[in-house]
């Protein structure tokens, strides 16, 4: 409606129907909540015209930006950090690989059988460690994320160690293999496009409010009524969730697996991702994903230089966009007097 | 019955006036509530009690477990002995639970939250009530009653409630609360931070809402002006009861600093 997060629901009371909110000047403003996603249909419709490496390339970004709208659900909506969530996605890729490769499932009862391990991989850690507040909790969840590298690494039997496992089957419907470079895109394209809505929809569901106040407070949340430990946790369940079906999608895309795709690389370029994009915005994690991915590529040209000009390139934009990508969209809408500028009111 | 809201480990400092003692029938009792924050006994335990209608002040200076008092009413601390509302005991360590029995604070510092509207802070606080047919056409109903409270909010219901005055923020903190259908109502120092005319504004809108039938428990540091609307108050000085006084028979600044510093 407009690029204020809509956390008013369908199911409290519609307080802009009994008490009008005066209405913004609408046009601008729906051009602002919309050009994050015209930036990215923009990138993608490139990469699909281009084929080849830039639909690789937007291909793994997309893949991310499944993974960072997870994340964003526990960082951005829920004001939590975890720099553990690669754990889910080695679960969920580790089952669609093993899964496939050695006891012949199709890919879709893999997947679930992944999302349904990491959910109860992630209750399990998430029980104890969430009672943990900022740093303490960071560090659990930083340990969560090394332990189950390690354990990708050992656990040989299972996971072939460093080996990893190759051949796995793309992704296929009704028979037909999706392998080609355009192909893979649109599928990926329209996982994105379901996340994105599943996300819009969390976010401004009574569940999304829940998360908004203990966000916001939890002391505050606890005196309104609200079981803080519970949606901590489920926010979390939600972002392992996320998290083991990206891991699950670029294990069938890449067809292969091995502890390296998981490692702490993956938390560093997701954060840098969430951020750049925009943090508890919807479209952040996409755009943000899409652009940290094209911008190395962006600076070949460069080439000694490239890491330096990659670099530099970071660096504008948290000091220019400070709250990333989809929040300097919207800021570049509003009046400089305008009283909506204090953070997290983003698309 | 004077006896039963001092607390057993200290020695009175006041002699409570008749008027001072209990409510018939209270709302809300503890018995020897105490709390700590880890190893730290921040409360010894006390008894304290609320009756119908009542508006019950806490009053003590800085570090006195006035805030304390609340939480562990609440439950958001660890707390030893027994407090029960309307007749049942309520759940220890469970604020949720507490909560949506209808025992609701306005916490210290008003935690608001800052980046949402208005209207997203209102609608929060009526979390308890669920998110039925029913209880949207009550939450209607609360919200114009906050409204006739509070007509500042109405004007900045689109309003992201971080980029309002202190004043309008604790307005806003209270009429959060009142959308959560609260059965008594605790404040924890409403008017810090606030200018005195401000204050004054909101205490009495206090003593509106009291009026009309909500039992209130007010902490405050500002002892005179939340004496003009106690029934009763509590004075607690370091962690423990100090004494519970009958705003009545507190003639003067210099008897309430007495009582302060004793």
């Amino acid at each position: 409606m407009t690029s204020s997060p809509n956390i008013i629901s369908r199911k409290g009371p519609d307080l802009r129907r009994v008490f009008p909110v005066p209405a913004q000047p609408a046009p601008r403003n729906r051009l602002a909540a919309a050009a994050p996603w015209l930036v990215a249909a923009c990138i993608v419709g490139y990469a699909l015209f281009a084929g080849g490496y830039p639909a690789t390339v937007v291909g793994f970004a997309l893949i991310y930006a499944i993974f960072v709208s997870g994340l964003n659900i526990f960082m951005g909506l829920t004001a939590q950090v975890s720099f553990g969530q690669s754990a889910f996605a080695a679960v969920g890729g580790y089952a669609s690989a093993i899964l496939t490769t050695q006891y012949d499932w199709g890919w879709l009862p893999a997947m679930v059988a992944g999302i349904a391990a990491a959910l109860a991989a992630a209750f399990a850690i998430g029980y104890p460690t969430l009672r943990l507040k900022g740093h303490y909790l960071s560090m659990a969840t930083l340990a969560i994320g090394l332990i189950a590298h390690e354990i990708a690494v050992e656990w040989e039997s299972v996971t072939m160690g460093y080996l990893g496992i190759s051949g796995i089957p793309p992704i296929d419907i009704a028979g037909y293999e999706l392998a080609g470079d355009r192909a893979i895109l649109i599928m990926l394209s329209l996982c994105v496009a379901a996340t994105v809505f599943a996300v819009s929809r969390i976010r401004s569901s009574r569940l999304g409010r829940a998360f908004a106040g203990l966000a916001g407070s939890e002391d505050a949340a606890r005196a309104l009524g609200i079981d803080v430990a519970r949606y901590k946790l489920v926010s979390f369940l939600l972002a392992a969730s996320f998290a083991s079906f990206s891991g699950s999608l670029f294990v069938h895309v890449v067809g292969y697996v091995s502890p390296e795709v998981f490692s702490l690389h993956m938390v560093i370029l997701s954060f840098t991702m969430l951020y750049v994009g925009g943090i508890g915005t919807v479209a952040g994690p996409v755009i943000g994903a899409l652009v940290v991915s094209a911008l190395p590529e962006t600076f070949r040209a460069f080439r000694d230089y490239q890491d330096l000009a990659y670099g530099t390139a970071l660096i504008l934009l948290l000091i220019f966009a400070p709250r990333g990508l989809a929040g300097l969209f919207a800021a570049l809408d509003r009046k400089p007097s305008s009283d909506r500028g204090k953070g997290g009111t983003a698309p | 019955m004077t006896a039963a809201f001092r607390s057993p480990a200290v020695s009175p400092v006041a002699v409570p006036g008749p008027s001072a003692s209990g409510p018939a029938a209270p709302v809300l009792a503890a018995k020897g509530l105490s709390a700590r924050y880890g190893q730290v006994q921040a409360l010894a335990p006390l008894d304290f009690e609320v009756g119908s209608g009542e508006l019950v002040a806490v009053l003590g200076p800085n570090g006195a477990g006035k805030s304390t008092l609340l939480r562990a009413i609440l439950g958001l601390v660890a707390t030893g002995g027994e407090v029960s509302f309307q007749g049942t005991v309520l759940p220890r360590r469970n604020p949720a639970a507490v909560a949506s029995r209808g025992v609701v604070l306005v916490p210290e510092g008003r935690g608001i939250f800052g980046p949402m509207t208005v209207a997203e802070n209102l609608e929060l606080g009526a979390w308890s009530l669920g998110g039925g047919r029913r209880s949207r056409v009550a939450q209607e109903r609360r919200l114009s009653w906050v409204f006739e409270l509070f007509p500042r909010l109405k004007e900045r219901l689109g309003q992201t409630a971080g980029s309002m005055s202190g004043g309008e923020q604790q307005m806003l903190a209270i009429g959060r609360a009142l959308m959560a259908d609260p059965k008594i109502l605790l404040l924890d120092e409403p008017s810090l931070g606030l200018a005195p005319r401000v204050t004054e504004e909101i205490l009495e809108t206090l003593g509106v809402l009291n009026r009309s039938g909500l039992p209130v428990v007010l902490v405050e540091q500002r002892a005179p002006s939340a004496l003009k609307l106690a029934n009763r108050a509590y004075l607690l000085s370091l962690g423990r009861l100090a004494a519970v006084l009958d705003p009545r028979e507190v003639q003067s600044h210099d008897q309430l600093a007495q009582y302060y510093f004793a």
